[in-house]
């Protein structure tokens, strides 16, 4: 049984084949009749333990396409509020014979014990678990930045990495599964990152991470970048003070309209800048910003579709009964890693 | 019912090029597995000197390829009464340089043809009824000309006519992108065998095999350069 748990334990080969696969879904959404019958009669269930709005369309979307029937769940108003475990709500899917569980949860490494406990047989795929991972966001990412990269390289995309690029990760890194699920899969494509952040934002352990570490985002922007990739600060998890206020969090470390202008003083004239969304305008990025030709948001939001799509099928499409095929043979992953 | 929107196909930027799929597999997205239509062979290396274990005879040259493609061509326009309305469709990989080959036959005998812009290839992976117990195919690219297929005559063109599953998910997957005034299929080699009710309407070589015998199509524009174009029986295991 195969898994997309983090990006971390994926190969190059698996990742590339992914974003492949994504590049010729992506024509799908261009067509008169949207949809594919590669997973005809397959069930997907959508498992979020946590609110979503783009994910849990996302790979709604992507499985319908496939033609995947869909089962939609989330824990408010079901029997997870009546004390039911994980465990339980697990086999109860497995019950309803559901060939991939898509799960969000809070908890980092749940969807590695869904995964790896044998409670159930489908195959498992991680929409964002705490503050661990989150793989289809950072393949999702990877693909909208290798589209730009082949553009500005002038080579084909299908097949190409990122060799070379330099990628700026910037904000609240230590609560982000988006930037640790990119820090893992950039890496592996050959991109140069670096982490921009106060120092309270950042987790301990960063300095073994594959990437370079700043305080200052505009010495890094001076210092040259290809794509810019601003996180959420996300004061629903934050318990302490991490900054002393947002207008200096803003000022310092968000991407507002002056770094915006910044960018062009320094002739940086093809540097993209994302978001993985939701965005909290005015705080780590401006309105200026995020509605200009540079935010590459809504193409994320696309390819996200397109992304879900090739990570169904290339988990689902293979033997049913037989074990892992040589294609993709590296996504189970044992454990997880939970970071504080 | 409104206008139909026309699927706009993509700006392609690895139209047909082998190198980059990434699936090893010889045939990733294509047809049966046991249509074995090629693996590349070394460039350089000639096929008769190739050591392989099993016997191997080349049943159509370069030369009885192109002679076969011209012919087919000649027949496609018969049959179409000119050139009007035609669309040539090859299914990856190797139907697809197959049809631009023909197109350019057509081009040839009918100046006001552009090769170009009649010729396609779609791909059929989505649409296989093995999906579910095969090794994961990738999916190839379809890319129509900026036509569309509505109202056209489509000649569908693949390298090896089997078990005729391949274009079953063809017709399915041109269902899906519009609907032409008739569709035809052209096929390089017909080897018998077949598991559905389908019939090529042009054939360059109808080939007796036997089921363990594997059918090797190999073309310069997919197998390297340095290969010439042949068709190679070999023996099953």
């Amino acid at each position: 049984m195969r898994h997309l748990l983090d990006t971390e334990s994926l190969g190059r080969d698996n990742a590339i084949a992914i974003l492949d696969t994504a590049q010729e879904m992506s024509a799908v959404g261009e067509r008169e009749v949207k949809k594919l019958p590669a997973l005809r009669g397959r069930t997907v269930v959508n498992l979020f333990f946590e609110d979503s709005t783009r994910t849990r369309i996302s790979f709604e979307a992507a499985a319908k396409r496939l033609s995947a029937d869909v089962i939609n769940f989330s824990a408010k108003g079901s029997s997870v509020s009546k004390g039911e475990s994980l465990k339980d709500t697990a086999q109860t899917l497995e019950a309803m014979s559901a060939d991939a569980v898509v799960i969000r949860h809070w908890a980092s490494g749940a969807p590695a014990r869904l995964a790896t406990s044998g409670w159930i047989d489908a195959a498992v795929i991680n929409a964002g678990d705490g503050t661990h991972a989150h793989p289809t966001q950072a393949l999702l990412d990877a693909f909208t930045m290798r589209t730009h990269w082949a553009r500005l390289t002038g080579t084909p995309s299908v097949g190409g990495d990122l060799a070379g690029m330099r990628v700026l990760i910037v904000g609240d890194v230590l609560h982000s599964r988006v930037a640790r699920s990119n820090v893992w899969l950039l890496r592996t494509l050959g991109a140069r990152v670096t982490l921009v952040a106060p120092p309270t934002l950042l987790p301990v352990g960063v300095e073994h991470w594959p990437c370079e570490v700043s305080y200052d985002l505009d010495a890094t922007l001076e210092a040259g970048v290809d794509a810019v990739m601003m996180l959420r600060v996300q004061a629903e998890r934050m318990k302490a003070s991490f900054f002393p206020s947002a207008r200096e969090y803003a000022r310092r470390w968000g991407f507002d309209d002056a770094r915006l202008a910044r960018l062009d003083a320094l002739a940086l004239k093809d540097t993209i800048v994302m978001h993985p969304g939701p965005m909290n305008r005015g705080l780590e990025i401006s309105s200026g910003a995020a509605d200009s030709p540079r935010s590459t948001v809504l193409d994320q939001v696309r390819n996200g579709v397109s992304v879900r799509m090739a990570a169904l099928y290339l988990l689902l499409s293979g033997d049913m009964r037989a074990a892992p095929t040589p294609a993709l043979p590296a996504f189970a992953q044992p454990a997880a890693k939970d970071h504080p | 019912m409104g206008p139909r929107r026309r699927w706009r196909p993509r700006r392609c930027d690895s139209f047909g090029t082998a190198t980059n799929l990434l699936i090893p597999s010889s045939e990733a997205g294509k047809g049966d597995a046991r249509k074995l239509a090629s693996t590349p062979a070394p460039s350089g290396q000639s096929p008769s000197s190739a050591a392989t274990p099993n016997s191997s005879r080349t049943v159509l040259s370069a030369a009885d390829i192109d002679r076969a493609l011209t012919r087919i061509a000649y027949e496609i326009l018969e049959a179409n009464k000119g050139s009007a309305n035609l669309l040539l469709l090859g299914i990856p990989r190797r139907g697809f340089p197959l049809a631009q080959r023909l197109a350019a036959k057509l081009a040839a005998t009918d100046p006001s043809i552009d090769p170009a812009a009649i010729t396609g290839q779609l791909d059929v992976t989505m649409f296989r009824d093995d999906l579910a117990h095969q090794p994961t195919r990738a999916p190839q690219r379809t890319e129509l000309p900026a036509t569309g297929i509505d109202g056209k005559v489509v000649v569908l063109v693949d390298d090896v006519l089997y078990s005729g599953r391949t274009i079953r998910a063809a017709l399915d997957a041109l269902v899906d992108l519009g609907r032409p005034q008739a569709v035809r299929l052209a096929v390089l080699v017909d080897r018998g065998h077949r598991e559905l009710p389908i019939r090529a309407d042009h054939v360059g070589k109808n080939l007796p095999t036997s089921s363990s015998e594997k059918v090797r199509v190999r073309l310069a524009e997919i197998d390297g350069p340095g290969t010439a174009d042949e068709v190679v029986i070999e023996a099953g295991a």
